[in-house]
Parts: structure tokens; C-alpha cells; sequence
């Protein structure tokens, strides 16, 4: 077996037996950085010489036999996280000068797990987009090839640089966030498992923020498994952020071998949407057989206001992110454009810094919240949002998991779903309400499509019901036995 | 509701975001593309709901009152673009 | 009298309120554990919340949280148990987020009302619309560079409380007397300083004018008057240029404005024009503060004696005029240092000496409550010296300059000097006959029906006996003998 074609928990296991070292590892991993990352663009900042150090570092902990599940594992760090003394952009330019002195809750755990830190993953600016295009530093591509084609393919967003450096086996495994589905639709665009859980289980302290109310990290991996052992040590209070949920963390591998026996498993009609790709949904009917033959209770239920998740959530994400990004006027950190007075600087300094896609949001965002139209666009939104958070809570009464497509389509090539914005923002339609709701939602790597791309399916949980998800999720692994590679990879 | 070009004007202003005349006009035709798609909340009946404003279902937390930080000038200042002895410094501003 | 001002085309009448912004006094600040102690080397107080780094996030401080449920009970306000805070969204250079987190739909504190009494002794009610808590911006300055503006955020983050009041206030002096009661309010309650000059206490002055019987007209805003005196000024000089508007034929803009206290005027300040449209949303990384009943009722409990309450007390307990009770009542230090004196003894006596030889000697000696080189205890033992009659009230004042001089026990300087009063009648009788000896003309005038002459008897005699004669007893004395 090729050092590149272990997961986690399989590394863990050989760092432990001492049959490799994380030096060795992390060596390995870090070549594979340097000769695809040129091509791929899944980092925006790489860092050899601290993951060295930190993988001898690993050896020695490993050697004292005080070694966690994490230690000595390379992982790619999605670069919204900040990073004590390693720079840290979101993928804007506004940001390209910006060294954290400080380091987010959530890479300060893995950073105390042991793992090793390969470098800063590209992703949507601000973690606005649905492809990855919207970076300041260039896009990333996807390593998965169409058959028989070699055109250039978007890895998914906004955690896009995240899920191909996993992918490509850049990295063992990646931490991204998710705030309508930037964990879960590059996931399933690039054949990996990844789940947003619950909003308060991660920390969202020195996470950039795009949405505060929606904005969650989670983990991001070959498999279930490996996702368990990553939120393990991503998850738990933190004081720092007040959204934080006092609760304690339960091991979540333990739920990997439930099984869904006696499970009952929503199919909410609603996301029979119009224009699906018709592979998506064979493949949806595949996994609910899956699971019923798992020993699963199938439960057709209703989210009646789904189709309004993304009109709230293209009101709300930006009108939360003109405020968030306000702080962005080059007096005290990032890139300033000089100007003749204060206004003239910040106006110019906003201008150069952002790309297009965060200024057409912030413009959205400031107009639905100006004064006027408050109560038509965002005050609406947050009641809507709340009849689909009640769509939620009264599914859940009849059901433990809800199964659905993860995305509505494949990956698509760069370039194209470029018409206008909503066309791109559709990309979103299945994983929004999850986020909106606040609930735990996992894609899963379930099949090919009849081009050869990775599809995913999504299992959406309770609040804080991650274990379920997981359970879930393992048996449709399982059932689903996904073991194709994409065409760029580390070999 | 359709954006005028003097409404994506005073947006940009309120945003303080420097937009260019060929700008204006691109923005406005992709602005009111997003706000005619979010149109379609009018349909909803909203009667008698409660806004949700936040991600988590739960009261605030409160620390105590004790200086746990601060003394950290020049880590404070460490990314700033333009400094003057310990204080950030801008363009001079007219009142 | 209601207050007015004449025009050229009639008598105005002044509608005025205060935003009352108040520091609370914290050790920390309100969304940070940066010191939230005035002054502090620049952006010493400062951590990356209150600089607005990425990622940061606010978490409430709970005792700011408690200084505004007491502000608000001592206004006697709604404690809201339900509150939510909000994002005002504008571009400042010494507003790091962009945002000041403030409660802009769901104060913490609801409607009150505060007491003011006017120097004609007429006590006036001026409601509080509200009471939210809010952050301080930190400190721009223009003067230190010639090119630039240097920004200090040691103040950015501090909690503020945001005093707003109905538009009750009808006149200059009662805007004044408003602030003062909001001043005197907070510091009993120890929830401000109410320091001026520090700014940790200064009014958003809303002013318009009206005729008689009108609706209110437009109003301006006038920003940021740190004084007694100027708020009182500037609803002055605001109204008399709102009339002049008004009068000349034109309309009164709604706006900002600025007082500007050398010149003595307000001008407009256009620079906040285009800021106008704050975009408040529910601050997202924040959730909705629920406070418990029981909770809140554990704050009234400790809370403190108010100044009004204190007032209608003491005249009830010690006897003494309405007036005198607002005086000793003004803070509390001296309300503490004359119940110290008062309890147990003659009020009305304690307060007599209080208002008059003791805030005389504080003021010739350029001393305060706390310097004093008599203590509340050390007047009280004087006052029981007078009250027992070992010295008179003459001999009393002279021995209470000894204690300011030499911060010496009344008692002690009473034994020294040998200023017990006589009460001995032998010796007094003797006094007595020796005097009249001594001025038997007088005695005959006097007796010829110069009545007035008793009193001179009387000094008389008290000289000869060293000021040390009782009184009472001289005068009994004086009396008979001249029969």
C-alpha cells in the first residue's frame, strides 16, 4: 500500500506500531504538496518547514507513547482558520499581508492533538462561492477528470482547496467550514466525505467570518471514519465565542459501527427538485435501499418551505457578511490603498481588496439591510428561516436522519454556471436549509456518475446529533463501497 | 423592486466600496438578478412567526469581570499598514 | 415661571432631551477582558476583539450587565428580562468593527422616571425612555501629526450605558438639573463616575421649538456636550437659533450638530450626514440576554439608599428642612458624613454645623470630606460636648478651630484650655454683681427703660468670665439682679 493511499486512521495506527514515522510521513506528503500544487492550487500558503518540524515533534510524543489518534498526521488547514505566525488571506487580497498573532480555537486543538499543519488551503474569498473561483489567489482545480475528457474541472466551494488537497492525496485529511454548504458540496464534488456539524460544536473563534450565524467548521476526509477522528479534536466548548454550546463531546468512532437498524430515515419530497440531474436521483433511491436493507424504516416526510432556503440564505449570509467584512478598511491589518482623506482610503483600499463576488454580497447585504427595506428582505428571511428551522424540528419527531442528494449536479468545469449569480447559487439548494436550520448534515461519497465523477449523498441529523450522522453515514459508505480515485493524485 | 444606478451608487457609498461608472451598470443588472431571485419570499405567509436571528437555541453566556487581556501593543500594531509610536495613523481627518 | 424665549413673532417654547452617555464602571470591558480603567499607555488597553481582528468575538461581561440593572432601578425603570443586542453599522477610524455592538429594539432597560428639583424649589418629573448598553469607540486625534490622524483604542469596548430621556425638559436649567440628577444617581448607585472632564459622562442634547399648544417641530441632535454648563448653554443657543430659522421664514433641518464651547454656538456637522442609514441587524455572534427574575430582584436588595429617598428620610428622622436635606444629600460621602454626625444627636444641630463652620473650614483649608482634618466622629463627640452642656455653642466654635488646626479631640482641647462652661451660680451671681457695679450708670439708664442695654449686661459678663459662662444661667442672673 502506498503511503499515499492511507487514511488517517490506518497512519494513526502505523505511527503508532512504529512501522512509519511522521517525519516520513509528512516528507512523503509534503512532495506531493510541491509537485501538485503548481497544478492544482489547492494552497494558498504551504509550510514544509513548520509541518517538518512539527512531524518530529510528533515522533518524539509518539516515542513517549502520549500520542493521540492526531499526532503526526499531515492536514491541510482551510485558510479562514487563523494560524499564529502563519499567514492567513481567506483568499482575499485584502489579506495578503496578514500574519495572525493568534491562533483559532479549532487548529489550536489539532495543533494539541499533534497534527501536522501542511499549509493554508485556497477557497472562495471569504468562503463566498460554490467553486472556488472567487479566490484572490487563482482557482483550484479539481483532480477528478471527466472520462475521456481533460478539461478543467471546479473542486466544489468554498472549501474548495481543502477538498482537492485531500483528494489528490496532498493530505490525510483537511478542516474546512461550512456555512451553506461549503464543506459538503466540495465533498461530494471530489469524492470525500465531510461534515458540518451542529452550529455551537465547533469553536468559531478565530475563524474568519463570512456568516456569523452560519458559519461551522468541520472536518473533511477520505472516509467516515476519519471525519469522526478529526471532529473528535475539533469539536468542544470554547468560552471565547459566545455561541458556543456548553456540551460535553462524545467520541464519535463509537458510532461508526451502530449500524441504522430500527433507524427511521427521512426522504423529504421536497428536494425531488426540477432539473436535478436524473443520475442524482437514481442515486438517492439507491441509498434509501441501502439503508432499508441496513434494517432502516424509510419515512417519506415534508420540508415544505425548502425551496425558500436560498432566498433566505442570500439574504441573510450577506447581510451578516457586509457587517462582518466591514472591518476590512486597511487601518489596522491587511492591505491599504493610500487616498486623500479617510473615506477617499477606505473606498480605495475596499475597491482593490475585494473581488467581485464579495462586493456584489456586501452590496447586497448592505441594501437589504438599509433603511427602507429591513423588514421586507431580512426581517422576512429570519421568519422564513424560522418556519424551516420548524420544518426541522417537526421532521424530526417522526424521523432520526434525513437522507438527500448533497448537490444537484456533478462537478462542473471552470467556467461554466457563470451566466449570473443565482445561476452558481443554486449549486447550494440541498445543503442551505441544513445550515439554516443549524442541524449536523454529512455528504458521503456514494457513487460515479456516467462521466466518472464523484456524487455524494447528505444524511442531516438532529442538533447535536452527530453520533446518528455518523451511523448513518458509515452504513451508506459501506453499503456504497466507493473506491474510485481521481485521475490527479499523489501516487 | 429594481435597483436604480443611483441606488447602486449610495449602496457603494454606504458599503464603502469605490465603484467605477462601468461598474455601476453591471452591478445593478447582477444586484437586481439576486434581489428578483429573493422576490419569491413574498409568497410566504409569515403571520404570527418569530424572526430567528441566530444559529444556536440557547441564552447568553457572561464571563466575569476580570482584565484577562490587553498589554499587547505590539502585536496590536504588528499588521498595521501605517503606525505612529504606539498609535495606528490614517489620512488626516477633517471634521 | 415656565421658561420661553421671545421672538419677533411671539414666545417659543423649548422642547428638550438627553442621550445620557454614561461609562460604567468595570474592570473590564464589555465585550473584552482588556482594562476598561481610564488612561493607559496608547492601545496598551487593547486586545484583538477590541481592535476588530478577524475572527474575534465578543463575550458579555456580566457585571456590566448588572450596573445597568441597577442604573435602571434606580431610575426607577422596567428591567427588561428579555434584551438583544445589535449591530449599528458605520465606517469610523476609531470603530475597528465597522459596527459598535449597541441594543437598538430590545434595550436591557425600559421606561423610568427621574425626580429634578428647580431653584424655586419645584420638583419636576422627566421620564427615561430607555437604558441600553453599548460600546465605547476608542480615540481619534488630529493634532498629533501634521498629515495624519493617530488613532488610540484604549476606549474602544468600554461599556457605555445610553441614558435617553422623554422629551420633557422644557428649559436650560432643567436640562441641567436632569443631568445632575442622572450624575447624582449613578454615583450613588457606583455604576458611573460621572466624571465630565474625563468624558466619561457626556449628553446628546436633542433640542426643538415650538409655539404654544403646537406639536413638536424638527429637532436637532447636538453631539457630545461634556459639561453642566454647556448642555445648559447649548439648549440656549440652539433654541435661539432654531427661532431665528424659523422666524426668518425657513425650516429647521433635521441634523447633528456640534456645540462648540469656545465660541459659545453649535454648527452643523456635515461629515455625519451620509452615515445616517446604520443598518442595525441582531448582532449575530451574540445571543439574546435573558436575565432571571430572581436575579434581578438580588441587585434590588443590595442596592443602595438613593439621593431621593435619603432626602425624605432624613427630614423625617432628623428633623431638618426640606432644602438642608437636599444639600447634605448632594453625594454620598456627605450624606454618610452627616448621619455619622446626626444619628443619636440633635439633627437639626448636626446639620447647622455641617452647612455652616464645617464646609467653611473645608473650604478655607482647601481640604474635602475625605482630607478632612475632622472626622464625621470627631464632630459628633463636639457636638455632644455642646449638647451636655460642657462648653456653650460660643466656646464650641473656637474649640472646633483647635480640632481644624491641630486635629486634636474636641474633649481633649476642652480639658487643655479649661473651656468647660461655668454653671456654678455662686460664681456666676458674683460675675453678675461685679459687672452691674462696674457700670451702674448703664444700670440706671436701663432701668430708666433702655431695654436694649440687657444684652449688653449679658456680653459683659460672659467676657469677664473668658466666654465660659453658661448661657442660660448668665442670663437668669443678669435678670435678677437688676430685679
Amino acid at each position: 500500500m502506498s503511503i499515499f493511499d492511507l487514511t488517517i486512521a490506518v497512519a494513526a495506527r502505523a505511527l503508532a506500531a512504529k512501522q512509519i514515522s511522521s517525519v516520513e510521513l509528512v516528507t512523503a506528503y509534503n512532495g506531493a504538496v510541491a509537485a501538485l500544487n503548481p497544478r492544482l492550487n489547492a494552497f494558498i500558503t504551504t509550510t514544509p518547514d513548520l509541518a517538518l518540524a512539527q512531524a518530529k515533534a510528533a515522533d518524539a510524543r509518539i516515542a513517549a507513547g502520549e500520542a493521540t489518534p492526531l499526532t503526526g498526521i499531515p492536514l491541510a488547514m482551510k485558510d479562514l482558520f487563523c494560524t499564529a505566525g502563519v499567514r492567513t488571506t481567506a483568499a482575499s487580497k485584502i489579506l495578503e499581508p496578514f500574519i495572525p498573532p493568534y491562533e483559532s480555537t479549532v487548529s489550536g486543538k489539532l495543533k494539541t492533538a499533534g497534527a501536522v499543519m501542511l499549509g493554508k488551503a485556497n477557497l472562495d474569498e471569504f468562503a463566498m462561492g460554490s467553486s472556488n473561483i472567487t479566490s484572490g489567489y487563482g482557482p483550484v482545480e479539481n483532480p477528478w477528470k471527466r472520462t475521456g475528457s481533460d478539461a478543467r474541472l471546479v473542486p466544489g466551494g468554498s472549501s474548495g482547496g481543502s477538498a482537492a488537497a485531500v483528494a489528490a492525496r496532498m493530505a490525510l485529511g483537511a478542516t474546512g467550514t461550512d456555512t451553506g454548504g461549503s464543506i459538503r458540496q466540495p465533498a461530494a464534488f471530489t469524492g470525500l466525505a465531510g461534515i458540518k456539524p451542529t452550529y455551537g460544536r465547533c469553536s468559531r473563534y478565530g475563524i474568519i467570518a463570512f456568516a456569523s450565524s452560519l458559519d461551522q467548521a468541520g472536518p473533511m476526509a477520505r472516509n467516515v471514519e476519519d471525519c469522526a477522528l478529526l471532529l473528535n479534536a475539533m469539536a468542544g466548548f470554547d468560552e471565547r465565542d459566545s455561541t458556543s454550546a456548553q456540551r460535553a463531546v462524545p467520541d464519535f468512532t463509537t458510532a461508526l459501527n451502530r449500524g441504522v437498524k430500527g433507524l427511521r430515515i427521512g426522504i423529504p419530497a421536497e428536494y425531488r427538485l426540477e432539473g436535478t440531474n436524473p443520475e442524482i436521483l437514481a442515486l438517492w433511491d439507491k441509498g434509501l435501499a441501502w439503508l432499508r436493507a441496513a434494517g432502516a424504516e424509510i419515512v417519506d416526510i415534508s420540508l415544505p418551505h425548502t425551496q425558500y432556503g436560498l432566498p433566505v440564505y442570500y439574504i441573510v449570509a450577506p447581510a451578516e457578511a457586509s457587517s462582518n467584512l466591514a472591518r476590512y478598511d486597511g487601518v489596522r491589518f491587511g492591505a491599504r490603498v493610500d487616498g486623500v482623506d479617510l473615506i477617499d482610503m477606505y473606498e480605495r483600499t475596499r475597491a482593490a481588496g475585494f473581488g467581485a463576488e464579495v462586493k456584489r454580497r456586501i452590496m447586497i447585504g448592505t441594501y437589504v439591510l438599509s433603511h427602507g427595506y429591513y423588514d421586507a428582505y431580512y426581517l422576512k428571511a429570519q421568519k422564513v428561516r424560522n418556519l424551516i428551522l420548524r420544518d426541522f424540528t417537526e421532521a424530526f419527531a417522526k424521523v432520526d436522519a434525513i437522507l438527500t442528494p448533497t448537490a444537484p449536479s456533478a462537478a462542473f468545469g471552470l467556467g461554466e454556471k457563470m451566466d449570473d449569480p443565482v445561476t452558481m447559487y443554486l449549486n447550494d439548494v440541498f445543503t442551505v436549509p441544513a445550515s439554516l436550520a443549524g442541524v449536523p448534515a454529512m455528504s458521503v461519497p456514494a457513487g460515479l456518475s456516467s462521466e466518472g465523477l464523484p456524487l455524494g449523498l447528505q444524511v442531516i441529523g438532529r442538533h447535536f446529533d452527530e453520533e446518528t450522522v455518523f451511523a448513518v453515514s458509515a452504513a451508506l459508505e459501506k453499503a456504497a463501497g466507493f473506491t474510485a480515485l481521481p485521475e490527479l493524485r499523489a501516487k | 423592486m429594481s435597483l436604480d444606478s443611483a441606488t447602486v451608487r449610495r449602496i457603494a457609498k454606504l458599503a464603502r466600496i469605490r465603484v467605477g461608472d462601468e461598474e455601476v451598470e453591471t452591478l445593478r443588472g447582477e444586484l437586481n438578478a439576486i434581489l428578483g431571485y429573493v422576490e419569491q419570499l413574498a409568497q410566504v405567509n409569515v403571520d404570527g412567526i418569530e424572526p430567528l436571528s441566530g444559529g444556536a437555541q440557547m441564552a447568553l453566556r457572561s464571563r466575569q469581570d476580570v482584565q484577562t487581556d490587553g498589554g499587547i501593543v505590539e502585536q496590536i500594531l504588528a499588521n498595521a499598514p501605517d503606525r505612529e509610536g504606539q498609535f495606528f495613523a490614517v489620512p488626516k481627518v477633517v471634521e | 415661571m415656565a421658561y420661553t424665549l421671545e421672538g419677533r413673532t411671539g414666545t417659543w417654547e423649548v422642547v428638550c432631551g438627553l442621550e445620557i452617555h454614561a461609562q460604567v464602571i468595570s474592570e473590564s470591558k464589555l465585550f473584552s477582558g482588556a482594562s476598561a480603567t481610564y488612561g493607559g499607555a496608547p492601545n496598551d488597553h487593547v486586545s484583538f476583539v477590541d481592535a476588530g481582528f478577524p475572527g474575534m468575538l465578543p463575550v458579555i461581561n456580566q457585571e456590566c450587565v448588572a450596573q445597568a440593572v441597577r442604573t435602571g432601578l434606580g431610575l426607577k425603570a422596567q428591567i427588561n428580562l428579555f434584551s438583544r443586542f445589535d449591530r449599528k453599522n458605520y465606517f469610523y477610524a476609531d470603530l475597528p468593527n465597522g459596527y459598535q455592538i449597541s441594543q437598538f429594539e430590545h434595550p436591557i432597560v425600559g421606561t423610568g422616571v427621574v425626580e429634578i428639583e428647580l431653584q424655586d424649589g419645584t420638583i419636576k418629573h422627566i421620564g427615561i425612555t430607555r437604558l441600553h448598553l453599548e460600546q465605547d469607540a476608542g480615540k481619534s486625534m488630529h493634532d498629533q501629526h501634521a498629515a495624519k490622524s493617530v488613532i488610540d483604542l484604549n476606549r474602544a469596548g468600554v461599556a457605555l450605558m445610553e441614558i435617553v430621556s422623554e422629551p420633557d425638559i422644557r428649559s436650560p436649567e432643567e436640562a441641567g438639573a436632569y443631568l445632575r440628577k442622572i450624575r447624582q444617581i449613578v454615583r450613588y448607585l457606583g455604576t458611573c463616575d460621572g466624571n465630565m472632564e474625563e468624558g466619561s459622562m457626556r449628553a446628546d442634547v436633542n433640542v426643538s421649538v415650538r409655539k404654544a399648544g403646537e406639536e413638536f417641530r424638527t429637532r436637532c441632535e447636538i453631539k457630545n456636550v461634556n459639561s453642566v454648563r454647556f448642555v445648559m448653554h447649548a439648549v440656549e443657543t440652539e433654541a435661539l437659533r432654531q427661532i431665528e430659522v424659523w422666524e426668518s421664514g425657513g425650516a429647521v433641518k433635521q441634523e447633528t450638530r456640534l456645540y462648540d464651547p469656545a465660541r459659545g454656538e453649535t454648527r452643523s456637522m456635515r461629515s455625519k450626514e451620509d452615515a445616517h442609514d446604520y443598518r442595525y441587524f441582531p448582532e449575530p455572534d451574540l445571543l439574546p440576554l435573558i436575565l432571571e427574575q430572581d436575579w434581578v430582584d438580588a441587585l434590588a436588595a443590595k442596592l443602595p439608599e438613593l439621593p431621593d429617598e435619603k432626602r425624605r428620610r432624613f427630614c423625617a428622622e432628623y428633623g431638618i428642612p426640606f432644602y438642608d436635606a437636599g444639600v447634605l444629600v448632594a453625594d454620598q460621602a456627605m450624606a454618610d458624613f452627616y448621619e455619622t454626625v446626626a444619628k443619636g444627636r440633635d439633627g437639626k444641630l448636626a446639620a447647622n454645623w455641617i452647612s455652616g463652620d464645617f464646609f467653611a473650614a473645608l473650604n478655607r483649608t482647601g481640604t474635602t470630606l475625605e482630607t478632612s482634618p475632622v472626622s464625621a466622629a470627631a464632630l459628633g463627640e463636639l457636638l455632644d460636648l455642646i449638647t451636655d452642656k460642657t462648653i456653650n455653642g460660643r466656646i464650641a466654635k473656637d474649640v472646633f478651630e483647635e480640632m481644624v488646626e491641630t486635629g486634636k479631640p474636641a474633649a481633649a482641647i476642652v480639658e487643655e484650655k479649661g473651656l468647660r462652661q461655668v454653671t456654678d451660680t455662686g460664681a456666676i451671681d458674683a460675675a453678675v454683681t461685679k459687672v452691674l457695679a462696674e457700670n451702674a450708670d448703664k444700670v440706671a439708664e436701663y432701668k430708666s427703660g433702655k431695654d436694649k442695654l440687657f444684652g449688653f449686661f449679658v456680653g459683659q459678663v460672659m467676657k469677664a468670665m473668658q466666654g465660659k459662662g453658661n448661657p442660660a444661667l448668665v442670663n437668669e442672673a443678669v435678670t435678677k439682679q437688676l430685679g
